[in-house]
């Protein structure tokens, strides 16, 4: 006799393996964000400059003043034999052309800014190779700081939007296929507790959290160095916190509809507005003041917020419990009222 | 023993309504232990509704439901964990295989049967591996009778578990049904096929827009046509029903397609006075043919339709 488990534990796998075998569904949890998150952030990128194309007329000294040149972080300079070097630059091809010397020979058109610009650095970088000092010290501040890049406000949104598709779409749509398919009254049944059933489609759900999060969280990192500045225990109790809640808002979305176009019309009822006004894209300040209250109560705002405070400001969970609170109360209230309404036939 | 200790199920008076069709309409029946009930009608006559009414998934809008002695009001989790149903469709997960099904359902249940024995019994062990949405028509039903037969109940509750399936595949879940009563279980079926109902059912109830018109064993209700016989013949031209009526052991006759069909208590006597009157009409034979009268003609006689409108 094999061992029999509960009724929770069964319906819990009996989900997950649901899930796991459908093979566009991990698609949209695990793959759409992704490339969500690349194409926004190539898109928001800040750019490194271009170098500008320099050419060193071949002679004995060409070789030093290559390796100088390559230096310099503006510029990329090949050698060239003198006729096809003043051929580049005239073409435009390349910018300036560097003749060995002494005297060192610039070449370049002066009414191009890109020529001037390739001047003074090769100059710069040559004279530094060559010795110089500078007198005056100087710091370069650039606004390229990991954390007040638009992707580090960007990720965290995603992540929010995330947590609540995959919560709406991975139990409402399961949910009203087995209500199509008669699946749901089969199991009322049953002594199959009623709780039971939805407990599973949630915890089901827990169990892709840790992945889903940690793959776009690692995702993030590895492309655009986002990292998380406060505590991974922080990260995912607010995680696992958001998911509940948009579980239990799943299933409730899913307590009545027994279409799949109904449902998907509820969904989209409840998704858009949030992610216009959660401040997935932008932030949900820009919004009047009289709003505010209500967007401070949306599910995605105390997400997207607690997210951004765990992995931007590095924040910790005592400092986030608002949220926090918001969410457990979404979780709570969505799933009483969801076994409430069920329909199970 | 008296005789309501020996029933399983009974309902008193059961009416439903569903916006403006009755659908239920007072119906009293009563299942004994270890008994094969069947609710035999066409489509459309209430079986379903009651048998769902029964199975507590309804509410009925009037009359009395009793199980194993409690009613749904009383404790409908001791109920659950002591019936099987099967619905008359219910499509299972597609991307679960035959033994996750099963041991889904075993997991609802205090008691009940083993999963691998209960598919090796339905002829499903080889599909236990298989996924749902891979299993032809008949392994479906056969699925659905497992998750039925999972709990051990003690009473089965079958709707049209043969709509749809083949020869073979029927057969099959006859020997279910078979098997499942050996044991010692009570069942209550639906079908709108008479040779079902005749091969199955220890008794029959037939119902026709949510009431019951005859109730009995098969071979006592077909006994209550008094004719014995059912000659069916074509004949070009056709002969008017006002001869036919005179000819000798004409019970009753009707059109039946294009065809007579005649309820006679004797082929031998009625045959050759049927050929003579052909004789003397000058009526040109196109088809005969007899049988035995079956639940089929009962219906007919009791509505002037026919059981299956196909």
């Amino acid at each position: 006799m094999s061992k029999h488990h509960s009724a929770l534990i069964e319906l819990t796998i009996a989900r997950t393996k649901e899930f796991v075998r459908q093979g566009e569904a991990v698609f949209w949890v695990f793959a759409f964000p992704l490339l969500l998150a690349l194409a926004l952030g190539f898109a928001f990128r800040e750019k490194a400059p271009d170098r500008i194309p320099v050419g060193v007329i071949a002679g004995s000294s060409s070789s030093s003043i290559l390796s100088s040149l390559a230096k310099s972080p503006a510029l990329i300079a090949r050698i060239y034999e003198a006729r096809q070097g003043s051929e580049a630059l005239r073409t435009g091809k390349i910018s300036l052309l560097v003749e060995g010397g002494p005297p060192l020979v610039y070449r370049f058109d002066p009414t191009r800014p890109d020529s001037r610009v390739a001047r003074l650095e090769a100059d710069d970088a040559l004279q530094q190779a060559a010795g110089r000092r500078n007198t005056l010290p100087v710091v370069e501040k650039r606004l390229t700081e990991k954390g007040s890049r638009y992707i580090d406000f960007l990720i965290p949104g995603l992540l929010g939007m995330n947590l609540m598709g995959t919560g709406m779409w991975g139990i409402g749509f399961s949910i009203v296929t087995a209500r199509m398919n008669k699946l749901l009254k089969r199991l009322i049944a049953t002594p199959m507790r009623k709780s039971d059933y939805m407990m599973a489609q949630m915890l089901s759900r827990l169990i892709f959290l840790v992945l889903e999060v940690a793959t776009l969280i690692i995702f993030a990192w590895l492309t655009f160095g986002v990292g998380v500045n406060g505590s991974i225990f922080t990260l995912a109790v607010t995680c696992l916190v958001g998911a509940t809640a948009f579980s239990g808002i799943g299933l409730l979305v899913a307590a009545r509809p027994s279409t799949i176009e109904g449902v998907s019309g509820l969904m989209n009822l409840v998704m858009v507005p949030m992610w216009l006004l959660s401040g997935v894209f932008f932030s949900s300040e820009r919004f009047p003041d009289w709003a505010q209250p209500l967007i401070r109560a949306l599910p995605l705002t105390a997400l997207n917020d607690a997210l951004r405070a765990v992995m931007i400001e590095g924040r910790s969970i005592t400092t986030i419990a608002t949220e926090l609170a918001i969410l457990a109360v979404w979780a709570v209230v969505t799933f009483a009222i969801a076994l409430r309404i069920f329909r199970w036939k | 023993m008296t005789v309501t200790d020996d029933l399983v199920l009974s309902c008193r008076n059961l009416r439903k309504r569903f916006a403006d069709v009755v659908a239920v309409d007072g119906l009293d029946l009563h299942v004994r232990r270890g008994e094969c009930f069947g609710l035999l009608g066409p489509n459309g006559a209430g079986k379903t509704t009651t048998i769902e009414i029964l199975e507590g998934l309804t509410d009925q809008d009037d009359g009395e439901v009793t199980l194993l002695g409690r009613s749904w009001n009383d404790d409908p989790q001791w109920l659950r964990e002591r019936i099987g149903i099967s619905l008359q469709e219910t499509r299972f997960n597609d991307k679960l295989t035959v033994r996750e099904t099963l041991r889904l359902f075993r997991s609802f249940y205090k008691n009940g049967r083993d999963p691998e024995a209960l598919t090796a019994d339905l002829s499903l062990g080889e599909k236990q591996d298989a996924r749902v949405g891979k299993l032809s028509g008949g392994q479906r039903q056969r699925l659905a009778v497992a998750c039925a037969l999972i709990g051990d109940p003690e009473i089965l509750f079958l709707d049209e578990p043969t709509t749809g399936l083949d020869p073979q595949s029927r057969l099959e879940l006859w020997e279910q049904v078979h098997r499942f009563r050996t044991s010692g279980g009570s069942l209550l079926l639906t079908t709108h096929y008479m040779d079902e109902a005749e091969r199955l059912c220890d008794r029959v109830a037939i119902v026709d827009h949510g009431r019951l018109i005859a109730l009995g064993t098969p071979s006592e209700l077909i006994g209550s046509l008094q004719t014995a016989n059912v000659v069916e013949f074509a004949s070009e031209p056709m002969i008017p029903d006002s001869i036919l009526r005179t000819i000798e052991g004409v019970a009753s006759c009707m059109k039946r397609g294009p065809n007579w069909s005649l309820n006679v208590s004797s082929l031998a006597t009625t045959v050759p006075a049927l050929l003579a009157v052909l004789e003397r009409e000058g009526a040109k034979l196109l088809t005969l043919s007899t049988h035995q009268s079956t639940l089929e003609d009962l219906f007919v006689s009791l509505t002037g339709r026919e059981l299956r409108d196909e």
